[in-house]
């Protein structure tokens, strides 16, 4: 029997394997393929207990929003990475340091 | 030399706290708890389930740990394809569509073009080389036990599940009743980063 704790334990995996992917990526691309990793984590979180606790819609409609804000972050993300690109002609996250000094 | 020694025995010192950090709160969670986990018949469903959420996690550590930033991606779209499987498990037809429409068609084809774009597909090993597997590995340890254990072991306040429904009609009915100014925040959003993204990434062009 699939009970909450099953999609509790996908999600908090998703998270975590997220956060790894951003702490550890020097690629620029590689970072936000860790963020899409982490919104997802939480999307499952919202929608398992919208089906499990709470009943209604209100959980996927959040959902949704999440989703529509992952597609917004990947669009100026992807456009930073470029701009970044043909600054420095790479996407090592380590190489843009302009600001530092 | 030295400050490489140093280095060394300041990482094994904090991998050490870490551990018996995780390990002494698993054991003050774990004490309490004696509740015997009665194991039902395994059904279909049941093994749909896992397979669905071994292939949303697998897809996972793929983009953690792939090399190669094209495995990445690839793995990225097995994730994204399981998380829309575990939607419909939850009744979130809808959800698992649009997860469908906008995060493989829309966001993992943009990671791609980005991925085209950027790095010297020759060269692999230049373009997603990760640094501190040691460290990934040390910040896995100590986030995921915590996270599964808070969600085993809280007690929810489950209600019984309604049945499988089609959710599209009451979502749009939301959207335009109570989640009204949100909806349309979100789209301001999204024109605001359509306008965004076209100024940042194109080419600067000298107006003499």
């Amino acid at each position: 029997m699939i009970s909450l704790n099953h999609f509790l334990v996908v999600g908090a995996l998703l998270f975590t394997l997220g956060l790894v992917t951003v702490a550890t990526r020097r690629n620029a691309v590689g970072v936000l393929m860790g963020v899409e990793l982490i919104l997802n984590g939480a999307n499952v979180n919202f929608v398992a207990f919208n089906h499990y606790v709470t009943g209604g819609v209100t959980g996927q409609v959040f959902a949704l929003f999440v989703i529509v804000l992952a597609a917004a972050e990947a669009a100026v993300g992807l456009a930073i990475v470029l701009s970044i690109f043909q600054t420095f002609k790479t996407i090592d996250v380590r190489h843009a340091d302009l600001m530092r000094e | 030399m030295r400050s490489n020694t140093g280095k060394l025995v300041a990482w094994v010192a904090a991998a050490a706290l870490v551990v018996a950090f995780v390990v002494y709160m698993t054991a003050q969670f774990i004490r309490p708890t004696a509740v015997p986990a009665q194991a039902g018949a395994l059904t279909l469903p049941d093994l749909l389930f896992y397979a669905i959420a071994g292939v949303t996690v697998a897809g996972a550590a793929g983009v953690a740990l792939s090399r190669n930033i094209l495995y990445s991606a690839l793995g990225l779209l097995s994730s994204l394809l399981g998380a829309g499987g575990l939607y419909v498990f939850l009744s979130a037809d809808f959800v698992a569509v649009t997860q469908l429409l906008i995060y493989i068609g829309g966001v993992l084809v943009l990671v791609l073009f980005a991925v085209m774009l950027t790095s010297r597909i020759t060269d692999v090993k230049v373009s997603n080389t990760s640094f501190g597997l040691f460290g990934g590995v040390l910040l896995f340890v100590a986030v995921a036990p915590i996270l599964v254990a808070v969600a085993l072991l809280t007690p929810w306040a489950a209600i019984v599940p309604a049945p499988l429904a089609p959710t599209t009609a009451t979502i749009g009915n939301a959207f335009l009743t109570r989640w009204l100014l949100p909806f349309e925040v979100a789209s301001m959003v999204l024109l605001a980063t359509l306008v965004g993204a076209v100024v940042i990434a194109r080419k600067e062009i000298k107006a003499d």
